[in-house]
């Protein structure tokens, strides 16, 4: 099973302009990681620019609009992920609740934790197939 | 109990719930410590057979105490902690009742580490030192070739994994009291050969890491060959045997053939979803739907491929794991069955027949030939192979042959082959699609 650890963006994540935040807080991203991948957890990870190096796309009837960052409803942005294989959820809750606060010990932060669906979790049907062999399973 | 329905706050799901929410989190938790756990009591004690016993008594006391007191805060240290102490009362028994060295020189220097650390975080500084180590010299001595492939297994899944024996029973389909007892004499065995608990050096290493990974590889396909409908622990097994290869990459960076184990692992694993159809029957790789294939695991396989290329090697070619996962990533590569590198293909197999001779790898190859040049060399290479005695009783010899025959427009002798593959199918399903195979060669 995977799961998607999802970092929030914070003011501070926003504003960065450099990929190194906080030494400490970097180091113990570093540490948490390494733990993952020792016991062979860790699938993938990465932080995030800022909204300000980023766009979105609207649609809008039949037009598509690309919208420049950076965007305001920080809480709403997440600034990084780390994607983790697990035995079982109560696996992942283990893992996560390792995760070092990305604010700093002390400080208010969260993370967010998602389910992937896996190909197992679909009933077989005709239109299924038809969708997961669009998408792929990614 | 507190009521556990969601409010827009969510609840904290890990402190509240059952008893059962409670041991569910217990398991899980010791999944994640256990080869830790056992691997620094196996260094105190010098036998893996006692360590896990150790690591057992403290998981039980941890599921007796903490659905009562709650989960600690650092729950690893504390089952490390517990673990340690039974080790340490075991050292000291030992030391009043019997004159065994070793276990004394063990149990000294653990008092020295004792006395002279005051503070917990130090311990646990140097604990990260020496756990990648830990977990090395258990996996080699899991997989120690005093065992018997199966009791390897076995204990490697028990040890390195934290594995309950009903759930490697339920892995290999065999009745819990026979995995039981393989663990069991297992861990005799190593006691009574005195294996010593270490990582093998020099020449020794080549040797003894070539078990280990096969360990691995078997483990995994014995996960890759279940079915629809299997206990969910089968499939399991292929994950956990990534999830080792993985880890053990992670510890022996240097080594190819390591990556190259790893690479055959994600590139076969990214298939599993598409060799099987929606029916529940088995999808040949030619036929699999290639936009079903996974495509993160394709990309950790073709990135693990290229640091075993890049490495340099112990016998100065590429080992036999990375040059099959080198065939599979031929096929990875390509966008379909057309586009495939057949030549490279071709290439590879004779390579990995230098490495490993072996007449399935040739008939592999001669796949491949029909590929790359057509059916009449490809039936030459069958020919030649008709004789392997190894290949007497192969239903996919006469099943290749037949394909060949029929693509040479010789109907009645593909039909003949087809039926004799049939023959020596064991697998039901298998053996009707070769009847069938065999019907449709009348028809033309």
């Amino acid at each position: 099973m995977r799961f998607l650890i999802i970092v929030k963006a914070t003011p501070e994540t926003e504003a960065q302009t450099s990929p190194a935040p906080d030494p400490a807080i970097m180091s113990e991203m570093l540490d948490y990681h390494e733990e993952l991948a020792q016991a062979g957890a860790l699938l993938d990870c990465s932080g995030l620019q800022p909204t300000s190096a980023s766009w979105r796309v609207r649609y809008e009837g039949t037009q598509r609009r690309v919208i420049d960052g950076p965007f305001a409803e920080t809480k709403e942005l997440i600034a990084g992920y780390t994607l983790i294989q697990a035995r079982s959820r109560e696996e992942a809750i283990a893992w996560t609740r390792r995760f070092p606060n990305p604010c700093g010990e002390g400080n208010p932060a969260e993370i967010e934790v998602r389910p992937l669906y896996a190909l197992e979790d679909f009933p077989p049907s005709p239109s299924v197939e038809r969708f997961k062999a669009l998408a792929g399973n990614v | 109990m507190q009521n556990t329905t969601n409010t827009s706050a969510g609840t904290d799901t890990g402190r509240l719930g059952t008893t059962d929410n409670v041991r569910r989190t217990i398991e899980a938790i010791w999944h994640i410590e256990a080869a830790k756990v056992i691997g620094r009591a196996a260094r105190l004690v010098r036998q893996v057979g006692l360590a896990e016993e150790f690591a057992q008594d403290a998981l039980l006391s941890a599921l007796e105490t903490w659905p009562r007191d709650g989960i600690p805060d650092n729950p690893g240290a504390w089952l490390m902690r517990a673990t340690e102490r039974r080790a340490l009362d075991h050292l000291r028994h030992s030391r009043l009742t019997a004159n065994k060295a070793d276990e004394i020189g063990a149990a000294i220097d653990f008092q020295h580490e004792v006395a002279s650390d005051t503070h917990a975080e130090i311990i646990d500084a140097r604990l990260d030192d020496t756990i990648g180590d830990d977990l090395l010299r258990l996996i080699f001595t899991a997989c120690h070739p005093i065992l018997s492939p199966d009791a390897r297994s076995a204990l490697t899944l028990r040890v390195m994994g934290g594995l309950t024996t009903d759930e490697i029973a339920r892995a290999y389909l065999r009745p819990e009291p026979t995995i039981a007892q393989r663990i069991v004499r297992a861990k005799r065995t190593l006691a009574a050969a005195k294996v010593s608990f270490e990582v093998p050096r020099g020449e020794e290493l080549g040797r003894r890491l070539a078990s280990v990974l096969e360990v691995i590889y078997l483990m995994f396909n014995e996960g890759y060959t279940a079915t629809a409908g299997n206990d969910w622990m089968r499939p399991a097994l292929c994950e956990e045997a990534l999830r080792l290869g993985r880890v053990v990459a992670g510890l022996m960076p240097d080594e190819s053939e390591v990556w190259g184990l790893v690479a055959l692992m994600e590139l076969q694993a990214s298939r599993f979803a598409a060799r099987i159809s929606p029916q529940g029957e088995p999808v040949l790789l030619l036929d699999q739907n290639r936009k079903r294939w996974d495509h993160l695991l394709v990309r950790r396989g073709l990135d693990a491929l290229s640091r075993a290329e890049s490495l340099p090697r112990r016998e100065g070619y590429l080992g036999p794991y990375a040059l099959q996962a080198s065939i599979a990533a031929c096929h990875s590569r390509a966008a379909s069955v057309e586009q495939t590198d057949w030549v490279q293909i071709v290439a590879l197999y004779d390579a990995l027949d230098t490495v490993v001779p072996s007449p399935v790898v040739r008939l592999n190859r001669a796949v491949a030939v029909s590929m790359a040049y057509g059916p009449a060399p490809a039936l030459a290479a069958v020919d030649a192979l008709m004789r392997e005695p190894a290949l007497q009783s192969y239903h996919l010899l006469p099943s290749v042959r037949g394909e060949l025959l029929f693509r040479l427009q010789r109907a009645d002798e593909a039909r003949e082959e087809f039926e004799r593959a049939a023959a020596l199918a064991a697998n039901t399903r298998e053996k009707a699609l070769l009847l069938a195979r065999a019907a449709r060669c009348n028809a033309v």
